[in-house]
């Protein structure tokens, strides 16, 4: 190493990077945060919970019909039996699509999202084309995602607007009766879950 | 008395593509995941509930201007400096200046796991029969508020139908004004599309929002 240290090179560090570490640096003077606990946030959101979380939901609910019925009825508890509750999912709802209906997230007022099963909303689910466009014409959307559903399907919106945080129920991709759970959740996209996607069967 | 949402966008012209990225992408650049972080941090220290801090970043000026993080950044400044919690002057040398306030509760790493998986639910006990139930036709309150709703201006003063019946839960509108948890019933309400963006709407699009009661009347 050059003894370049990247950590000590303001130079390099743009205006938002200097103020958050202001932030920070006077939050933690104070006594108001514990810097550790910030480590063990970040490392939680980019390793622990993810929407591989929520994929193993959707797969042992297409193998398992007993846990798909608790799932539509009672969807906080049934995704808590596999480990997934807390913030930003105290309240779920699982929403399935079948060959009538698609279902679509979004939280038009700001970024909600169902995170202890999805992790992080993507930028684009916070950002303004997606929140003002998809209640209006969620097919064009769609088509942004690449995504066509057939023209006599009806296609229901969920806003987010209060503390119920929705997941969409894919319909099982045909073709897939071998698969094991483990492959069935490879499947299983984020945009899957939103419902700009559908699951991604290889080969 | 004015308030207006920068944040409500439903609806609005936006010709806009969308772009999506993968799945491992978590941040864009190193001090988005300690904004992240020091958001979480000092939202659980108590000082502010969730619905003070979605108000302040919808009330941001320049709330379209900025990317999401940025958002919340400005917004946790603010609230910080409202409260007293940290100076300008502070802010700008990077270091605390004068003791510190006390605060109702500081966030352990130890305690991030318990603290995250727990969560803040906001369901409270039922103490009066709801009001509306599933079927029943309600038009939406038209008029506009003065401080922090979640009814979004494009289903305002529409008529929809009860989905749902979500239970009692911490009504958001109050909650943000300091005023207390004030537990409403909340519901789905679905609309047609028609109703929303007029005849000229493809068949077969439904879009639904959660509404407490008081921005219910029957229709």
């Amino acid at each position: 190493m050059s003894g370049h240290d990247p950590d000590h090179d303001y130079s390099h560090l743009d205006e938002m990077e200097l103020r958050v570490r202001a932030l920070e640096t006077v939050l933690g003077e104070k006594g108001y945060i514990d810097p550790s606990a910030l480590d063990v946030l970040i490392d939680t959101y980019q390793t622990k919970i993810g929407p591989r979380n929520g994929a193993r939901v959707i797969a042992k609910a297409w193998i398992d019909p007993v846990y798909r019925e608790w799932l539509l009825r009672d969807a906080t508890a049934a995704i808590a039996s596999l480990g997934y509750s807390g913030r930003q999912g105290e309240h779920m709802i699982v929403v399935e699509n079948t060959p009538r209906r698609h279902n679509i997230v979004v939280c038009t007022l700001c970024s909600c999202y169902p995170w202890p099963v999805l992790g992080l909303p993507p930028v684009w689910y916070k950002s303004a084309p997606y929140r003002s466009r998809v209640v209006r014409d969620p097919r064009g959307v769609l088509a942004d995602f690449g995504v066509s559903v057939p023209a006599d399907v009806d296609i229901r919106v969920w806003d987010s607007t209060a503390e119920v945080r929705y997941l969409v129920l894919p319909q099982r991709p045909s073709g897939t009766d071998g698969l094991t759970e483990e492959q069935l959740a490879a499947t299983v996209t984020r945009d899957a879950m939103i419902g700009v996607g559908l699951p991604r069967v290889s080969g | 008395m004015t308030y207006t949402s920068n944040a409500d966008l439903g609806g609005r012209p936006c010709s806009e593509p969308i772009v999506d990225e993968p799945e491992d992408v978590h941040f864009h650049a190193a001090w988005e995941a300690r904004a992240l972080a020091v958001t979480l941090a000092m939202g659980a220290t108590g000082n502010w509930n969730l619905d003070m801090g979605r108000a302040a970043r919808e009330c941001l000026p320049d709330y379209a201007k900025r990317s999401y993080y940025q958002i919340w950044i400005a917004a946790l400044e603010g609230l910080l400096l409202e409260r007293g919690l940290v100076s300008r002057d502070e802010l700008d040398a990077g270091r605390a200046l004068t003791p510190p306030l006390p605060i109702p509760r500081r966030l352990l790493a130890n305690e991030v796991s318990a603290v995250l998986a727990k969560g803040s639910p906001t369901v409270r006990p039922v103490t009066r029969p709801a009001r509306f139930a599933v079927g029943n036709v309600v038009r939406t309150r038209a008029g506009r508020v003065a401080h922090h709703t979640r009814l979004p201006a494009y289903a305002a003063g529409r008529v929809g139908r009860i989905d749902n019946v979500l239970g009692t839960h911490v009504f958001a509108d109050a909650h943000a004004q300091g005023l207390g948890e004030s537990p409403q019933w909340l519901y789905t309400v679905v609309f047609d599309g028609r109703e929303l963006w007029g005849n000229e709407t493809a068949n077969g699009l439904a879009v639904s929002v959660d509404a407490w009661e008081p921005y219910l009347e029957p229709a």
